[in-house]
């Protein structure tokens, strides 16, 4: 008997901080809407969160999708060459490209770089009472350090995976036109042809979106970390962690609501 | 006009199973400056974030009859992305029509009465001494001329001589501003020196309040103990963890 109530006493633990985590979550994210439509706006911290996501996170993005492009190109062909369908190559690395790898791609990446970074700063902010500090000055922290990040990171992920697209489908050119031997213009004009607004469109949705729950997981494990050193580091693993599954289901939920369009 | 400003009847917060603050009574006349003692986790930060609203009690009611407020925090808590003077403007930087040259300007005022030099204003906090964070977290403080300040543990992590300095200088930015102020400190030559009123926590409750020269005179067993830094008596320090 003690060992079945032992087992139902952890699952009701396990369930009501599960419900608990997720009421606190879903509180947070309102919190932070409110603040992205509500004055005051600080313009400045907006330009610099924009300049540190959409800047400095360029160099690892491009490399990321130029070389995602490069294997695309490969893999298709290898694939494909038994099929006699080496023709698709352009339409695959270009599909490929703008719906999958690019958005996705970068979002890890960001996550990584960025969802880290947002999480590390604002917890030592709450560990020092920096936090603290700002309610003191009259100032709401979800207003000056919450929206600002979410709406960079909303505007941002769009711009890199747009450059994302141009050098995946480059690498994905190179690889065709030099490794494999297709002719370059008819690559291109494959590559334009088969180009549809919607390829783009729903690449650009996914990166705004990634954009947004990256940097409100990286805010929230920051805003809510405790103790010292060791609270920031987890905080920090938990903003990768929580942000890099939450981009992959919802890449699947997003994929689904594209499919057929 | 009432002269309360500040009052908590019957407070009462915990964080699970520990319970901090119970039925706390406390009353601050506009004016005052008081200073909460009491040993290592006795509740006083948590008094204090309950009057500033950064934490909601369960139980209980506060009443704050103030109009802006300054706080200087037990590590300053400077902000480590913006220069001294950009810290010490903060608060006036959000006031409307404020340029950000009249912000310095007042930031510079408000760093020479805490005895900084305009040097020190384009300095990152990070490239601050102990006490020169302290003086700089004053000065932010006061930089929007409250009428109600609060001091976390003000002297705490710096040396006799230049706690004597933060002391004086607390002591002079309150009676210039004429300042109501509350103090928590387990610091007793920065209580003396900075209250007009002591009040001792012991146990989620104020046990004992009065004066300075009270205080000396007084018979009660914890607030005699705890003045004479002793270890003989009815406070028994936790030593577990989970009891601290």
């Amino acid at each position: 008997m003690e060992p079945l109530l032992n087992f139902l006493s952890s699952l009701g633990r396990m369930t009501l901080n599960f419900l608990r985590a997720t009421g606190d979550g879903a509180e947070f994210t309102a919190k932070v809407v409110v603040a992205c439509i509500r004055r005051p706006f600080y313009h400045k911290e907006f330009v610099r969160q924009m300049i540190e996501i959409g800047f400095y996170s360029l160099p690892v993005v491009a490399l990321t999708t130029f070389f995602s492009g490069m294997v695309i190109a490969l893999q298709t062909y290898t694939g494909f060459s038994q099929l006699s369908a080496e023709g698709a190559v352009a339409l695959v690395v270009l599909v490929a490209v703008t719906r999958e790898l690019a958005p996705v791609m970068a979002a890890l990446m960001v996550a990584g770089r960025i969802g880290a970074a947002m999480a590390a700063e604002i917890g030592t902010m709450r560990v020092t009472e920096q936090i603290d500090a700002l309610s003191t000055l009259n100032t709401n922290p979800y207003q000056y350090l919450i929206a600002p990040r979410v709406l960079a990171g909303i505007v941002m992920m769009p711009v890199l995976v747009l450059i994302g697209d141009i050098l995946g489908v480059c690498g994905g050119y190179l690889v065709g036109v030099y490794k494999l031997d297709f002719n370059a213009t008819t690559y291109l004009i494959n590559t334009w042809n088969y180009l549809k607004p919607m390829d783009i469109i729903s690449g650009l949705t996914k990166a705004a979106v990634f954009g947004f729950i990256i940097a409100l997981l990286g805010c929230y494990n920051g805003f809510h970390s405790k103790g010292g050193a060791q609270g920031v580091g987890q905080a920090t693993t938990n903003a990768v962690v929580s942000a890099s599954i939450l981009v992959l289901i919802f890449n699947y939920l997003l994929t689904e609501a594209f499919f057929n369009v | 006009m009432t002269d309360i400003q500040i009052e908590m009847k019957k407070v009462s917060k915990a964080f699970g199973k520990k319970v901090v603050l119970k039925d706390l009574d406390l009353t601050i006349n506009r004016g005052e400056s008081v200073v909460i003692i009491g040993g290592s986790g006795t509740g006083k930060s948590v008094t204090l974030k309950c009057i500033l609203g950064l934490l909601h009690p369960d139980k209980g009611e506060i009443k704050f009859n103030g109009k802006n407020i300054g706080m200087l925090f037990q590590g300053a808590a400077l902000f480590d992305s913006l220069t001294v003077w950009e810290n010490v403007s903060f608060a006036v930087l959000q006031q409307k029509g404020m340029t950000r040259e009249r912000a310095k300007k007042i930031a510079i005022e408000k760093l020479a009465e805490v005895g900084l030099k305009p040097e020190v204003a384009d300095v990152y906090p990070a490239d601050l001494s102990g006490g020169m964070k302290k003086r700089v977290g004053l000065a932010r403080a006061i930089a929007i001329q409250p009428d109600t300040l609060f001091f976390d543990e003000p002297t705490t992590g710096l040396d006799p001589i230049m706690s004597d300095v933060i002391n004086d200088l607390i002591v002079r930015c309150v009676k210039k501003l004429g300042a109501t102020a509350l103090t928590i400190t387990h610091d007793m030559t920065s209580a003396r020196k900075i209250a007009d009123k002591i009040a001792m926590l012991y146990e989620g409750k104020i046990i004992w309040m009065g004066t300075v020269k009270e205080l000396d005179k007084t018979d009660n067993p914890y607030v005699r103990q705890f003045v004479a830094g002793s270890s003989q008596g009815p406070i028994r320090m936790s030593v577990k963890a989970d009891e601290a």
